[in-house]
Formats: structure tokens, C-alpha cells, sequence
């Protein structure tokens, strides 16, 4: 008997684990098939409820085509009535990132909440996908994207690495993708013409071109610190290097010597090595657009290294955190970044920034634990407001939303309202309001009004 | 009939040529680029182009100070790895769970004012926390991972080392959060140098090195004079007969990690002092490198470990600059002559008496005095990302000449088979 069990045990675990994986699917699918119904039931609330706005369909209806247009080279999205509008998010909502992913998809959601219904029908977002700030991620999720031809337009990504892959799928398949909080100049254009390696039709940013960062950085050192010799310090990752040659450019285009260009990497500790280097270049200033711990110990170490005692330390928005700034070291350090102050700039659907943050506070619970979901919500108003003109209704009452017609209605936009500012799109998908500010960080005891203390604006397009 | 066997000859000589000349041609390579840039960095040094002296001065000690951090770490692998014959990769997490712990302890001393009035008393009880709480992680490692496994095949203890591992970084960052703490700052006045003969230490260095050194001294006395200690080289050497000689073998396996655990806790401490951040990461990398560290001085060896430490510390610190750095140096053009005719004529006199060194040395100074001659340069961007190839590849120099390690692997019986 004894035996007899010792020998059928593994197979009763196995059996037991494929069991519980059956359970856990059949559980998972009936929660998607709930999860639809409850949709439509609530899809038939709304339309009941709407009695005040059914004059307005009927007007539409009587200017609809009776006839079907003819879908343009990309096709068209046919959404029949009572059907929702299907948009998806696709952001880093798990792992390391997702600090930076979440404030972006509940951006999203806040968004389709405050715009409301699309010519009588609801917005949908399905599953949130997660990008999972790779491009692994955004390979998985931009497929899955890609094969459902219901999905018109996806928020996202939160990485740039993830947008490489998820770019060109999306854009093959007709769909549109928009980003919040991507900045590598590779996945829309130099600046001057030319598009990046990764610029695929169908692709647009609500957030900043680094670029425009390094631009701002150099017009701030060579113009209003009056400093010709700089270093520049990345850590191998796409992000920093992009800022970091961005920065290279811009500031021997202005007429400065960029004296040392160098990297560390990822998981170094010991920097004596990069900042005897540095130093032996003689710069003046340092930009090291990198992250947290590596921007650490580059602060804390670089006071023991002869020759960078008087270079003016410069970070980006990596470092701009408070685990950072609370260094004594750190104290005299400037940080560019996005432009954050929004003051009472209003979205096209009337919400500013004090508005979104109150809403968020009250649904969530907590604030914003990374600074783009303004940019998320611009970039899913914007989407929402493309559709809405784009979109035609039928006789029958369905949606005909034509795939090339909503791009070209998002390549047009122009001096369109955000919360970040104005948004106007050029011809490879850069539609942010593009302003840089820099601030400086004075005192460690007090990071508040080290964010705050703006020292440089810088804003192309206005 | 005859035919046929000449085209096999021809054919395994051809194959056998062309393996070799490849081999050859690498050590054509790696002469020519180490001799070109180590003269390179000289030459450069003297024309005022390359570091100032004081730089390189920098670049040593720093590398020594995190070098002898390596070797207080490769203790632990090198020890477990004598008395075991396993690599216990989670050596590396009982360090880290040293440095966080005692930053919570560092984190009191400076809020209640010690950590300013007395800094000597406050890193004497942060060294003792950190060394209690690595101690005691490592032996609870030790009795709960590893002893059931005590008979299992070799490879499973090394695998469930790496779960070990993973399982403590990430209860290390439930419990205490994913974000960089930071070590409060030490005094300004242990930034000043000291002077050694002639030579300018910073305070922090100096204070580094010592420690290391004492603990690196304090541990050989033990394992080379005290009872315990010839415990554990018996029990290294062979448990059954060890323990046929009245030898606790638990005991003694149980001493060897609350030693190594120890070790790892002086090397949380030194971290603190020279980096300050630690975060539930901290422990990988330093980990890997200590590994490396204890292979290079010979695995099993303790004297081995601590040099090792030491010589792959200075590898990374200085090894990009040395060799790297000085191929940006243009070789003279008089000198490229030179070492064009020497060149040809070591290879066709090498050739001559058959000796293959004289023709590799001749392949290169041939490629030298070539580039020279079309002032041929190379300037690599980012060289300080370049350390850690550096010193590996300067570690697979190593091992190719010396197998077992600069000072010799020392194992037990068993392990030798």
C-alpha cells in the first residue's frame, strides 16, 4: 500500500497542478465572458438612459449615407450599434516600471470616462496589456493588438524599447499607436526632416522628442552658464545614450567642445575609473542623464576626484527622484525634463491639470507616481476626438471608421488643446508640446522646492 | 589506392593548419594591441596626453580598496568551495543582507548624533551588526538549504544555491522596499589623505585597506594556527577520514560558512564606507566578481582569494587605461621602420629555426610598424564601460597560462578526481 502510493504520488501532483491550471483557465475565460455581458448590459443602460440625446442620432441619420463608403487602403473598423468603440492601452504595468505605466493606463481611463460616448457609442479599453518595458513585451502585446481587427487606436507604449517592436506590427496592421511617454528619437525623426530607424506609419507621441532635451540642455549651458567644455555620461541604455549624443550634437552645433563622451554600466559601483577619465578631459560641466544607483555613486564619489571638484553636475529626469536629491552630494545639481508646471492649461474637453489630479486622487487613492499621465491623458482625448471626426454612421446605425482617415486626421492636428500644452503633430508622429525646463536643486533637506525651482524654459513651438 | 590516402593527408593537414594559424593569429592580436597600448599609455604619459601620475595613483587605490573588498567576499566562495566542492551562489545575498541591515543601524547612530561625535564607536557597531546578521544568514543558509543536500550530486546544491539566492533578494526588497538606501556620509575629515611613504591615501582608502587587511590576517591565523582551523583543512582535505578522526564534520561546516558569513559582513561594511548605496541588488555583482576573484587566485586557496580580490580590483581599475587607452598613442614613424625590418626578420628567421614564439613576436611587431607607418590610430569612445571585458579577458589570459589560478587550487581527495 505504502509502495503503492510512493510510486503514484508525482502522478497525483501532476494531475493536481494540470487541474488547477485547467480550473484557472475555465475560471479566467468565464470571467472575460462575465465581463462581457456586463459590458453589453451596461452598453444597453447607457442607450435606454440616453432618451434626451436620441434626437440626435436621428438627425444624423438623416444626413447618413445609406450606402456603405468605400474603405480607404487600410480598411475600415465597422462598429455595429450597441457595440462598443474598442481602443486598448499597452503600458509597463508590471515589474520595475510600472510606476511609470500605471499613472499612464488610469490617464487613459480617466480620459474615456470624461470624453463620453462617440456618436452614441461607449469606448471600450478590454484587458490592459503590458508592455513590460521591453521589446519582448511590446513584440506579445502589439501582436495581439495587431490580429484584432476590432481594436481602431492603443495608448502606448511606456518605453521606448517597447515601441521599437509594437510600432511596426501596429502600423502594418492599419491601427494606430500612440504614446505618452516614448522620447527616442528613433521611433519618429531627427527634427530636420529625416525619419528614425524605428518610424513607422501610424505612430505618434504626446511626450517629448529627446531631442528637444538635449536642444534645451545645450542652449542652457552655452548660453546662460557660458560654459564651452562639457562631458557627457550615459549607461549604454537607448534612453541615456539618445540624450546623451542629443546633448553632444546640440551643443557643438551651438559652438561647444564636448571634451569626454563616455558610458558606464548598468550595476557599476565603483566610478573612480569614468570620473578619473572625465576629469582628465577638463570639462566645465557634466551631463549624465542616467538613473538611480549608478547617478548615486557618480555624485557621491565624483567630490573625491581631483579635477571635478568646480564641474557643474547636470541630470536628467532619471535622476529627478528623491532617493537622489536627498544626497548631500547632490545639492547644486541641475535636472532637465519635461516641462511640468501646466499652470491652467486646459485639454481640449475643458479638464486641466487640477481637475485630472483630483479626479485621479479620488478613484485611486493616491497621486501619480510618475509625471505623464497628463501626457496620457492628452494622447487618449486626442485619439478619441480623431475618431469622433472621422467616424461615419450608417443608415443602420453603424460606426464606419476608415483606418487611413484617422491617421490623416491625427498627422493634421494642429494647435489642438492638452494639459501639457499645446499639441500640433509634425509629419513623423511628434505631436508633445515639446517644453523642456531645467531645475535647480539647492537644498538636500528640501526636494520640493528643488523640483520647483525652475531655472530655464524652453518651449520650440510656441 | 595510393591516390587516395595522399588527399587524406592533405586534407587533415589543411584542417590542422587552418585551427592553428587562427590560434596563432589571435596571439598575433593580443600581443599587438597589449604591447602597442601599455607602451601606448607610457608614451602618452610622457608627452602629456594620457593621466596625470595623480590619476593613476587615484585609479590604483581605488581599485585596491574595492580589490580587497573582492577578496574578503571570495573568502566565502573559496572556503565553501574547499570544504563542499560547491560554488554557493548566494554568497552574494549574505553580503547584501549584511550592508542593509547595517544601514538601518548606521540610520540610528546618525539620527540619535553618534554616528558625528563618535564615528570610530558607530562603524564598530555597524561592523558588528553587519557581521552578526551575515553570520547568521549564511549559517541558516547552510542548515536549511544545504544540509539535506549534504549526499545529493554536487550540481543540486548549486542549483538550489542560485534559488537561495533569488528567494533572499526578493524578500530583501518586500520587506524593505525596491529604492537605493544610502549610508549616511562619513566625517569630512576621514576624506583627507594620509600620507604612507610619499604616497596620498584618502582617509576612506586607508581605512578600507586596513580593515581588510586585519580581517584577511585575523581569518588566516585562524584557519592556519587554531584547532578549528586545522579542522577545517582536515575536513577539506577528506571528510571520511576526518571524521574518522574524532572530527565533527558538521560542526566544522557549519564554522566554515559562519566564517565566510563574517567575511561577507566586513565586506558589507567597506562597501558602505566607499559606495554608501545599497539596494537588494547590491549583492549580484559583487557576488559574480568574487567568484571570478577566487577562481583567479586559485580556488580553495584562502591566500589565493585575497589576492585574487586584490588583482582583479586593479585590473578593472586600471586595466581599460593601460591597454586600451594607449592605442590612441601614434607610433613613430622611425620607430615603425624599426619595428617593420625586425619584424620581417624575426618571422623569416623564426620560420628558419622553427621556433613559433619568435614568428608570432615577428607577426607582430610587423603590424605595429604598419600601423605606424600609415599613422594608424584607434580611439575607443566610452573606455571606462570597457573595465569589466578588460578584466575578464585579463582573467581568461590567466587562466589559460596557470589553469588552476595564480596561487593553485587547493581541494580535497574527492574533489581532485
Amino acid at each position: 500500500m505504502d509502495d503503492n502510493l510512493k510510486k503514484w504520488l508525482p502522478w497525483i501532483a501532476v494531475a493536481a497542478v494540470a487541474l488547477i491550471v485547467i480550473v484557472i483557465i475555465a475560471v479566467n475565460s468565464g470571467g472575460d465572458d462575465e465581463a462581457a455581458t456586463t459590458t453589453t448590459a451596461g452598453t444597453e443602460t447607457t442607450t435606454s438612459a440616453g432618451d434626451t440625446t436620441t434626437s440626435a442620432p436621428d438627425e444624423t441619420t438623416t444626413s447618413a449615407p445609406d450606402e456603405k463608403p468605400e474603405p480607404g487602403p487600410l480598411g475600415a473598423v465597422e462598429v455595429a450599434p450597441g457595440e462598443n468603440i474598442q481602443i486598448r492601452s499597452l503600458q509597463a504595468i508590471t515589474g520595475d516600471v510600472a510606476f511609470l505605466g500605471i499613472p499612464n493606463l488610469r490617464g487613459t481611463e480617466l480620459a474615456i470616462a470624461d470624453y463620453g460616448q462617440i456618436k452614441g457609442h461607449d469606448v471600450g479599453l478590454g484587458n490592459p496589456l503590458d508592455d513590460l518595458c521591453s521589446a519582448e513585451g511590446g513584440q506579445a502585446a502589439g501582436q495581439t493588438i495587431a490580429s484584432d481587427d476590432k481594436v481602431i487606436g492603443t495608448i502606448g507604449t511606456s518605453c521606448s524599447g517597447a515601441a521599437t517592436a509594437a510600432s511596426p506590427l501596429i502600423s502594418a496592421s492599419g491601427g494606430v499607436l500612440i504614446s505618452p511617454s516614448n522620447t527616442s528619437p528613433a521611433l519618429t525623426s531627427d527634427l530636420a526632416g529625416t525619419a528614425g530607424e524605428s518610424y513607422h506609419a501610424g505612430y505618434y507621441r504626446t511626450a517629448h522628442n529627446d531631442l528637444f532635451q538635449g536642444a534645451a540642455v545645450a542652449q542652457f549651458v552655452f548660453e546662460d552658464l557660458g560654459l564651452t567644455k562639457a562631458a557627457a555620461v550615459h549607461d549604454g541604455d537607448p534612453y541615456t545614450n539618445g540624450l546623451a549624443t542629443a546633448f553632444k550634437n546640440a551643443f557643438e552645433a551651438l559652438g561647444g567642445e564636448v571634451v569626454v563622451f563616455t558610458a558606464v554600466n548598468k550595476g557599476d559601483t565603483d566610478m573612480t575609473a569614468v570620473l578619473t577619465e572625465v576629469a582628465a578631459g577638463g570639462p566645465e560641466v557634466m551631463y549624465y542623464p542616467i538613473f538611480m544607483p549608478e547617478g548615486g555613486f557618480i555624485a557621491v564619489q565624483a567630490g573625491g576626484i581631483a579635477g571635478m571638484e568646480d564641474v557643474v553636475m547636470i541630470g536628467a529626469d532619471g535622476l529627478l527622484v528623491d532617493n537622489f536629491m536627498e544626497l548631500p552630494e547632490t545639492e547644486g545639481t541641475y535636472f532637465s525634463g519635461p516641462n511640468l508646471d501646466y499652470g491652467n492649461n486646459a485639454s481640449a474637453i475643458g479638464t486641466t491639470a487640477a481637475d485630472f489630479l483630483a479626479a485621479y486622487e479620488a478613484e485611486y487613492g493616491e497621486a501619480p507616481s510618475a509625471p505623464f499621465w497628463a501626457h496620457s491623458y492628452d494622447a487618449t482625448v486626442l485619439l478619441l476626438s480623431a475618431i469622433d471626426a472621422v467616424a461615419v454612421e450608417l443608415a443602420d446605425g453603424t460606426l464606419f471608421i476608415d483606418r487611413q482617415a484617422l491617421r490623416d486626421n491625427l498627422t493634421a492636428t494642429s494647435s489642438f488643446g492638452g494639459i501639457i500644452g499645446t499639441l500640433s503633430c509634425d509629419g513623423f508622429g511628434d505631436c508633445g508640446a515639446q517644453r523642456i525646463s531645467i531645475v535647480h536643486h539647492l537644498d538636500a533637506s528640501d526636494l520640493e522646492a528643488g523640483k520647483s525651482n525652475i531655472v530655464f524654459e524652453f518651449s520650440p513651438n510656441s | 589506392m595510393t591516390t587516395t590516402s595522399t588527399a587524406e593527408t592533405s586534407t587533415r593537414a589543411f584542417k590542422f593548419s587552418w585551427t592553428d594559424s587562427f590560434l596563432w593569429a589571435i596571439r598575433v592580436m593580443a600581443i599587438f594591441v597589449i604591447v602597442w597600448g601599455f607602451v601606448g599609455a607610457i608614451a602618452l604619459g610622457v608627452e602629456g596626453n594620457g593621466l596625470s601620475a595623480d590619476a593613476w595613483k587615484q585609479l590604483i587605490i581605488s581599485g585596491l580598496a574595492q580589490g580587497s573588498m573582492y577578496g574578503l567576499l571570495a573568502l566565502g566562495y573559496s572556503m565553501v568551495y574547499g570544504v563542499l566542492g560547491f560554488i554557493n551562489f548566494a554568497h552574494g545575498e549574505v553580503f547584501m543582507v549584511g550592508a542593509i541591515v547595517g544601514f538601518f543601524a548606521a540610520d540610528a547612530l546618525f539620527n540619535a548624533g553618534v554616528w558625528e561625535s563618535n564615528f570610530f564607536l558607530s562603524i564598530f557597531i555597524v561592523l558588528a551588526v553587519a557581521m552578526v546578521t551575515s553570520t547568521f544568514t549564511a549559517v541558516l543558509i547552510e542548515k536549511i538549504a544545504y544540509r539535506p543536500l549534504r549526499d545529493a550530486p554536487r550540481l543540486i546544491p548549486l542549483i538550489t544555491s542560485i534559488g537561495v539566492s533569488f528567494f533572499i533578494q526578493n524578500a530583501v526588497q518586500l520587506l524593505v522596499g525596491p529604492a537605493v538606501k544610502t549610508y549616511p556620509a562619513p566625517p569630512t575629515w576621514l576624506s583627507d589623505p594620509i600620507n604612507v611613504f610619499g604616497i596620498a591615501i584618502p582617509g576612506t582608502a586607508m581605512l578600507v585597506l586596513t580593515l581588510a587587511l586585519v580581517s584577511m590576517a585575523g581569518l588566516w591565523l585562524f584557519v592556519e594556527r587554531s584547532a578549528t582551523g586545522r579542522a577545517m583543512r582536515a575536513v577539506a582535505e577528506d571528510k571520511e577520514i576526518a571524521a574518522l578522526m574524532g572530527i565533527n564534520v558538521d560542526k566544522v561546516i557549519v564554522t566554515t560558512f559562519a566564517v565566510g558569513g563574517a567575511m561577507a559582513g566586513v565586506a558589507a561594511l567597506l562597501w558602505a564606507l566607499m559606495f554608501r548605496g545599497v539596494s537588494f541588488i547590491t549583492g549580484f555583482l559583487p557576488g559574480i566578481k568574487a567568484f571570478t576573484a577566487a577562481v583567479l587566485g586559485g580556488i580553495g586557496n584562502i591566500v589565493g582569494a585575497m589576492l585574487g580580490g586584490l588583482l582583479l580590483g586593479l585590473f578593472e581599475a586600471i586595466g581599460p587605461n593601460v591597454v586600451l587607452r594607449g592605442l590612441a598613442w601614434q607610433i613613430p614613424t622611425a620607430l615603425a621602420i624599426v619595428l617593420l625590418i625586425a619584424g620581417v626578420m624575426g618571422v623569416v628567421g623564426g620560420l628558419r629555426i622553427e621556433r613559433k614564439g619568435v614568428v608570432v613576436l615577428g607577426a607582430a611587431a610587423i603590424l605595429m610598424g604598419f600601423a605606424g607607418v600609415i599613422g594608424f590610430t584607434i580611439v575607443i569612445p566610452g573606455l571606462s564601460q570597457l573595465k569589466d571585458v578588460v578584466a575578464f579577458t585579463a582573467l581568461v589570459l590567466v587562466l589559460i597560462f596557470k589553469p588552476a589560478g595564480l596561487f593553485g587550487e587547493q581541494l580535497g581527495r574527492e574533489d581532485r578526481a
